[in-house]
């Protein structure tokens, strides 16, 4: 009897042993441990690159503003005389339909005036979202500059919205009638010139626009 | 585990004997997806090196400690850790250019190319092997890469590195910048690859 209780006894300690041997938090000692080495490590670079990426983003924005508003030459000429647009981000929020749109607008303002305005806004195009800053007066009466910031259009064909001859025929477009696209050549004032087989693309911006300046015309100029 | 391939050998096999794109045929989702211009081109080729050669020696570094069953976690986790590195970089110093690349930098991760090598070498000889091993399969895929991305980017826009190389009159063939081109180059390079090991064999 005492003999066969021992032997309980020593398989015992050793079944635990194994039990402790396959446990899966022994046998992924080695992943818990990288786990938490790679985790840090990915923390720090976050922590140190987190607010660049952040700056990147915003900057891309802020980057275009002047230009929008002013113009390339105009531009070129207050940078000559070291002259600095003032430029106030803000959101405005619009009821369209019981809905509310809010839009990140930025404010330019020089010695106090009001310059301008950029408005940062999006739409559906031919192939995923269109993202762009459009440049207003200080009336909102007509268009001072377009800008692509984000697409995903056609290579070749729909991606050369972001094309400087193709985006610069919507300065000084008037904001009083919706913008058309037209594919024959543009020659009333709110007509726009699409581009050769990409007239969805065209289109799409067009209506972006439309819809951003119908939905802020009022807004801005009585804020 | 006799007859390990030293450090020239693992270097020299993978620029062109075991290309991973065109003899291994692996990793081809960001050959045929970001081939349209060479800046993309070398960009991805360059991340790909970066973590393919860092896995690599993390791997031989650990090799010893590694169990069977567990092992392609650890691959996994070395490799998610410094495709995230390489990801923030680029969107810290290169913001464009990580826009344009969007979701296939992320995707290194699962690309074979790199658990293939942590598999077959890295986790089998040392550190120094394993780092040339890295550098070797890496200029292998930057050479696929950039050889479609030529073809495409000339073809397709009539530019090379965004600089003019045929004559404006050329009617850009869009096709190629386009998905389909990236299937017509990638049949068309591995049928000449093929064709010209072919014959050296003959001879």
């Amino acid at each position: 009897m005492m003999m066969e209780s021992k032997d309980r006894e020593s398989t015992g300690s050793s079944s635990i042993l194994e039990r402790i041997k396959k446990n899966s938090l022994v046998q992924g000692w080695l992943v818990l441990i990288l786990a938490l080495f790679f985790g840090s490590a990915l923390a720090s670079v976050q922590l140190s690159l987190g607010p660049k990426i952040e700056m990147n983003k915003l900057n891309e924005t802020l980057d275009k503003v002047p230009e929008l508003v002013l113009g390339a030459s105009q531009l070129d000429e207050m940078e000559a005389k070291n002259q600095k647009l003032d430029i106030e981000p803000m959101t405005v929020n619009v009821d369209k339909n019981n809905k509310k749109v809010s839009y990140n607008v930025y404010k330019t303002t020089y010695n106090g005036k009001i310059i301008g305005w950029v408005v940062k806004t999006k739409g559906q195009g031919y192939a995923g979202n269109i993202e762009l800053l459009v440049g207003l007066d200080s009336g909102i009466e007509s268009i001072t500059g377009l800008f692509i910031l984000d697409q995903k259009e056609t290579p070749g064909l729909g991606n050369k919205i972001v094309t400087e001859k193709w985006r610069k025929q919507f300065i000084n477009k008037p904001t009083k009638n919706q913008l058309i696209v037209v594919k024959d050549g543009a020659d009333a004032l709110n007509e726009i010139d699409a581009i050769t087989g990409a007239t969805i693309s065209s289109r799409s911006v067009s209506n972006i626009l439309n819809i951003a300046i119908t939905d802020l015309k009022g807004q801005l100029i009585s804020g | 585990m006799a007859d390990q391939p030293t450090a020239t050998e693992r270097f020299i096999q993978g620029i062109l004997p075991e290309n991973p794109v065109y003899r291994q045929m692996l990793g081809l989702c960001p050959v045929l997806a970001i081939t349209n211009n060479m800046k993309a081109a070398i960009t991805m080729a360059a991340s790909v090196t970066f973590v393919l050669f860092c896995a690599n020696v993390v791997t031989s570094l650990i090799r010893n400690l590694l169990k069977p069953h567990l092992r392609i976690v650890v691959f996994t986790l070395t490799i998610a850790t410094f495709v995230t590195i390489a990801d923030r970089l680029l969107a810290a110093y290169l913001y464009q250019m990580s826009k344009t690349l969007g979701p296939y930098i992320p995707l290194i991760i699962v690309n074979c190319i790199i658990i293939c090598r942590c598999e077959v070498c890295a986790s089998k000889q040392s550190i120094f092997i394993a780092g040339s091993d890295a550098l070797g399969q890496s200029l292998g895929f930057a050479l696929a890469l950039s050889s479609i991305a030529a073809v495409r980017e000339i073809l397709g826009t009539g530019m090379f590195f965004e600089l003019r190389v045929l004559p404006a009159a050329w009617p850009d063939w869009v096709i190629m910048a386009l998905p389909p081109g990236a299937f017509l180059t990638f049949g068309v390079m591995l049928a000449a690859v093929n064709w010209i090991s072919s014959k050296k064999e003959k001879n």
